[in-house]
C-alpha cells in the first residue's frame, strides 16, 4: 500500500512544550539483546529462556499491540527504531521531553537472579542506544521488583544515571504494592531521588479479576483498571507513606476516572472501620494526592463533555496529572486531539508538560 | 422517621440461620450425620469480622443467634423502624464458596425452607433471596424450579466472589431457570472462592479487601456485559448489592471506550455497554462510598445516566449510618427521592402498588 | 464538483488501496472487488490516519458462538483506538449517523474522457504524475 503522512502534521506542533511520558522502546532481536547480556547467563538464556506467569496472555487487536501505522521501514519492531521514533513521534508532535517505559517483562522473570541479570541487559542497552544518541529522551529504570534486595541493588547500580528518571513496575505483581516485601526496593528508589512507575500490564501469577480469568482482551485490556485501583488501595492503607516519606508513586496507562470513587470509599470507610494494625495519621486520599501521579492515557471519554471538567473537579490532583502517548501503541492518544474539551491553559500547561518536568526534575 | 420519606423499599436485609441445628429439620439424616461429624462450621469468609462495630450495629445483637436470625428483631430494625412497606431479605449464607456441591445444594435447600417458615410465613411483608450453590448452575436451577414459584421469592442471591466470572456461559442454566421464575439475579458482596480477590494477589488489611470488593463488582459487570449474558437472555436482570455505586459512571466511560475500538471481538454488543446496563442493572445504594462534597454526589447521579438504577438498602444489620436521616443522600430532591427509596425497587422486583 | 484523477486504475488492485494528498488533503482510494472508493484518512475520534489501518470485515453474532463474517475487506479500522469505518460510504460502525469520515464520489474514466473533461483538475499534479496515453484509464476522485 503507498502511504504519506496523514494531514494531521499541519497542526501538531503545541504553542507551548509538551512531554509524553509514556512511550514504549523495543528490543530489537535478540543479537542485540545478548551483546548487554552478562557472559556468565547466556548459557542459561540460550538453553532455559524466559519463563514468566503464562497463561495471562489474550489475543491482541493488532501485534505488539501496536498501531500499524507504527512499524518503521527498517523492519524492526514498533519502537525499536529510535530513528522512526524521532520521526513519527518526537519530532512529528514536536515533544520537548519523552519518558521511556520499556516493557517485555525483564523484570517479572521467574528466576529471579536472571530477571536481575535481563534488567541489567535492558539497561545498559538503553542507555547506549537510546539516552545517548537521543537527548530528549529519558528512561525508566527495569528492576526485578519480585525481589526487593535484587532491585534495590540494580537501583544503586544506575540509578544517579541522569538519563533514568524513575524505576519502573508493571501493574499486576504477585503482592499488592504496598506489601512490606517491596519496602526496601522503595527506600532504594528514594535514596536516588527516583520516583516508582508502576505501568500498565505484566502478570503476578493470579487472574485479572478476584473471580477467575475472562474470556476476552477487552476484559484484560479494561480489567487493568481494577488492579489500578487494587494497587492504590494498597499503598494507601500500607503505612509506606509514613514509613517512607518521600516516596512518590506514577500510575502509567491506568486512566484516572475512578480515583475519585476510590478515593471516597477509602475515606469513608477508613473513618467506619478502622485499618486494623496499620494505624493511619491522615485520610487515604490524603496519602493519595501528596504521594500519587497520573498519567492521562487512556483518557476516559465521558459521552457528555461537562462530565469531564466535573472530574478533574472531583479528583483535585490538576498538579498531578501528565500527558503520556502511550506510543507505539494502538490506544494512542494524540497530543492536540486526546483532551474531550479545551482546557484552560494553564491546565493544559500544567499537564501537558509543568507536572512531569517537576516530577521528573526535567530542564 | 417515615415522614423522612413517602414510602420505602430496603432491598439489602440481611438474615441468617441463628445455628446449623436451626437446619437440621430440613436436611435428610445423613447430611445432618455429615454435619455433626465434620464439625463443620459454615463456609470460608471473613466479609464480615465480628469484632468490627462495623459488622453489626449493637441493636442488631441477640443472645439467640447472630445478628439478622432473629425474624422478631430483624422486622423491628428494619421495617417497623423505617414503616417500610417491603423489606427484600438477603441471606449472604454463601453456600456458592462450599467446594462440596451436594452438601452445598442440600443447605441451600434447608436455608430457603427455614427462610418461608421462620420470615416470609409470619411477616408479609418481607421477600427473599433464594440461596443457591452457584458453583453448580444445574443443581442452582434445580432450587430456583423447585422454590422459584414461592410469591415470597424475588431473587436469587450469589456472591460477587464467584470460581468463575458470572457472565460465562457456564451460568446458563441458572440464568435460565431465574427467567423461568421471574426472579432477579442478586451478586452480593463476599464469598470466599479461593482466588485472592484482587488482581494483584491477597490485601493485607481488612480494609483494602472490603473497599477492593468494589472492583470485583466493575470484574463481572465487564464479565456479564462482554459475554453477552443479555444477549443470551434478553429477560435477564441483575442486582448489584453491597457493592456501591460512585463508581459506575468512571466505569462506563472507560467501558464504552472500550466497546468502540474492541467490539469487533464482542460482535453481539450491538449497542455500548451502557445501553445494556442502563437495561439489566440495578444497584443498591449502601455501601455509599459519598463524596465528602454533595455537589460531586449531585454529578455522580446526573452521570449515570438514568434516574432507574437506584435502590435504597439499608444494608441491615451492618452499620452504615446511625439513623435514618443520615442514610438520606444529601442533596436528592424528589422526585429523584421516591425513586431511589421505594419505586425503582417497585418496578424492578415487580412488587405491589 | 472538482474532480481529481489519483491513480491509475493499474496501481490499485482489487483489495488494495493507495493514499495520497491532493490539495492538501489525505485521502485513501480503495479497490473493493473493481469499484473504488475514496474517504478522508481522517478519523473523526483523534484525527488518526484511518485510512492506514486494517481492512477488514464485518463479524456479526446473535449471541457468541454464531458468527457470520460479511463484507470482507469493506471495513476499515483505524490504527489508533480501532473505531471501524465502512470504506463505502465513510460512516462508522458505532454511530453511522453521527460519526462518519468524509467520503467523496470516486470512478473510473478513460483517457479520451480525461482529456476532455473541463472541470477535471490538471495542472502541475497531473502534468508531473500521469503520463495520460490513450489507452489508460484513470481512477478520478470528485473533491470539493
Amino acid at each position: 500500500m503507498t502511504v504519506t503522512s496523514a494531514e494531521t502534521k499541519t497542526q501538531v506542533r503545541e504553542q507551548h512544550a509538551a512531554i509524553d511520558c509514556d512511550i514504549h522502546n523495543a528490543m530489537p532481536n535478540d543479537v542485540t539483546f545478548r551483546k548487554y547480556l552478562p557472559t556468565e547467563w547466556h548459557a542459561h538464556h540460550q538453553s532455559n529462556g524466559r519463563r514468566g506467569h503464562v497463561g495471562s496472555g489474550y489475543p491482541r487487536a493488532v501485534p505488539h499491540a501496536a498501531r500499524v501505522d507504527s512499524w518503521p521501514p527498517s523492519r524492526l519492531p514498533p519502537g525499536g527504531d529510535l530513528g522512526f521514533m524521532r520521526e513519527q513521534l518526537l519530532d512529528y508532535w514536536g515533544f520537548d521531553y519523552g519518558i521511556l517505559n520499556c516493557l517485555g517483562g525483564a523484570g517479572g522473570d521467574l528466576n529471579l537472579p536472571y530477571a536481575a541479570a535481563l534488567c541489567r541487559a535492558m539497561n545498559d542497552w538503553q542507555v547506549s542506544e537510546w539516552l545517548e544518541p537521543e537527548p530528549r529522551l529519558r528512561a525508566s529504570l527495569l528492576v526485578p521488583y519480585e525481589d526487593a534486595d535484587l532491585a534495590a541493588a540494580e537501583i544503586a547500580r544506575m540509578g544517579d544515571h541522569p538519563g533514568f528518571v524513575q524505576v519502573l513496575l508493571v501493574c499486576r505483581t504477585r503482592e499488592p504494592l504496598g506489601h512490606w516485601k517491596y519496602w526496601k526496593m522503595y527506600e532504594a528508589a528514594v535514596r536516588h531521588n527516583l520516583p516508582i512507575g508502576i505501568h500498565f500490564g505484566g502478570a503476578g501469577g493470579g487472574p485479572i479479576t478476584g473471580a477467575g480469568w475472562p474470556t476476552h482482551y477487552m476484559e484484560d485490556h479494561a480489567g487493568m483498571s481494577q488492579a489500578f485501583q487494587a494497587q492504590v488501595a494498597s499503598y494507601a492503607l500500607s503505612g509506606v507513606f509514613d514509613a517512607i516519606p518521600e516516596l512518590k508513586v506514577v500510575l502509567i496507562e491506568g486512566g484516572f476516572a475512578w480515583l475519585p470513587p476510590l478515593m471516597w470509599r477509602l475515606d469513608h470507610h477508613w473513618q467506619h472501620i478502622g485499618n486494623g494494625a496499620v494505624p493511619l495519621k491522615r485520610l487515604p486520599s490524603e496519602y493519595i494526592r501528596d504521594h500519587m501521579w497520573l498519567t492521562t492515557q487512556p483518557m476516559e471519554e465521558p459521552a457528555q463533555k461537562a462530565h469531564f471538567a466535573q472530574l478533574l473537579d472531583q479528583l483535585q490532583m490538576n498538579d498531578r496529572l501528565m500527558f503520556a502517548t502511550d506510543y507505539p501503541h494502538w490506544d494512542f492518544d494524540a497530543p492536540t486531539t486526546a483532551f474531550p474539551v479545551e482546557l484552560d491553559s494553564d491546565l493544559k500547561r500544567a499537564i501537558m508538560a509543568d507536572n512531569a518536568r517537576n516530577l521528573y526534575s526535567l530542564l | 422517621m417515615s415522614e423522612l420519606y413517602q414510602s420505602v423499599i430496603d432491598t439489602d436485609i440481611h438474615n441468617t440461620i441463628p445455628s446449623l441445628k436451626t437446619l437440621y429439620p430440613y436436611l435428610q439424616d445423613f447430611w445432618r450425620d455429615y454435619l455433626e461429624e465434620s464439625a463443620f462450621v459454615g463456609p470460608d469468609a471473613h466479609d464480615y469480622p465480628a469484632g468490627l462495630p462495623f459488622s453489626a450495629r449493637a441493636d442488631s445483637k441477640s443472645s439467640d443467634g447472630p445478628p439478622g436470625s432473629q425474624m422478631e428483631l430483624v422486622r423491628s430494625n428494619t421495617i417497623d423502624a423505617w414503616k417500610a412497606e417491603i423489606g427484600i431479605l438477603t441471606c449472604n449464607y454463601w453456600t456458592t464458596s462450599i467446594h462440596h456441591e451436594d452438601f452445598a445444594l442440600a443447605l441451600s435447600s434447608a436455608i430457603n425452607d427455614w427462610q418461608i417458615d421462620a420470615f416470609l410465613n409470619p411477616e408479609p411483608r418481607f421477600r427473599a433471596s433464594l440461596v443457591v450453590p452457584g458453583q453448580n448452575p444445574e443443581l442452582a436451577a434445580q432450587e430456583i424450579d423447585r422454590l422459584g414459584g414461592h410469591p415470597g421469592f424475588v431473587q436469587v442471591i450469589v456472591p460477587v466472589r464467584s470460581h468463575t466470572l458470572y457472565g460465562k456461559r457456564h451460568f446458563d442454566p441458572l440464568y435460565e431457570a431465574a427467567v423461568r421464575n421471574n426472579l432477579v439475579v442478586g451478586i452480593h458482596y463476599g464469598g470466599a472462592s479461593g482466588h485472592p480477590p484482587t488482581p494483584t494477589g491477597w490485601p493485607v488489611s481488612f480494609l483494602e479487601e472490603y473497599t477492593g470488593m468494589t472492583q470485583l463488582f466493575q470484574s463481572q459487570l465487564l464479565s456479564l456485559i462482554t459475554e453477552g449474558a443479555f444477549n443470551r437472555h434478553p429477560d435477564l436482570k441483575v442486582s448489584f448489592i453491597e457493592g456501591g455505586f460512585t463508581w459506575i459512571p468512571s466505569f462506563i466511560w472507560r467501558m464504552d471506550k472500550e466497546w468502540k475500538g474492541l467490539r469487533h471481538e464482542l460482535p453481539w454488543l450491538t449497542e455500548p455497554p451502557s445501553a445494556y446496563i442502563h437495561r439489566h442493572l440495578r444497584f443498591t445504594t449502601q455501601p455509599m462510598g459519598a463524596p465528602p462534597d454533595p455537589v460531586h454526589m449531585s454529578q455522580i447521579l446526573d452521570q449515570m445516566g438514568s434516574t432507574d438504577l437506584l435502590m435504597f438498602a439499608t444494608d441491615y444489620p451492618h452499620h452504615h449510618f446511625d439513623s435514618p436521616r443520615e442514610a438520606l443522600i444529601k442533596g436528592i430532591e424528589e422526585p429523584l427521592l421516591g425513586k431511589i427509596m421505594a419505586e425503582n425497587a417497585r418496578n424492578w422486583y415487580a412488587l405491589p402498588n | 464538483m472538482p474532480r481529481h484523477i489519483v491513480a491509475n486504475v493499474d496501481e490499485i488492485p482489487p483489495g488494495e488501496r493507495k493514499v495520497l494528498e491532493v490539495d492538501g488533503r489525505s485521502i485513501g482510494v480503495f479497490n473493493v472487488d473493481g469499484e473504488f472508493y475514496a474517504i478522508r484518512n481522517r478519523c473523526p475520534h483523534q484525527g488518526g490516519p484511518v485510512c492506514e489501518g486494517y481492512l477488514t470485515g464485518f463479524l456479526k453474532a446473535r449471541i457468541p458462538g454464531e458468527y457470520t463474517y460479511t463484507r470482507q475487506g469493506e471495513i476499515l479500522r483505524c490504527p489508533w483506538h480501532g473505531w471501524e469505518f465502512d470504506v463505502k460510504t465513510g460512516q462508522s460502525w458505532i454511530d453511522p449517523k453521527k460519526v462518519r469520515t468524509r467520503s467523496y464520489p470516486a470512478h473510473v474514466s478513460s483517457a479520451s474522457a480525461v482529456q476532455s473533461d473541463p472541470d477535471l483538475e490538471t495542472g502541475p499534479y497531473i502534468a508531473e504524475t500521469y503520463q495520460v496515453s490513450i489507452d489508460s484509464e484513470f481512477v478520478i476522485v470528485e473533491i470539493p
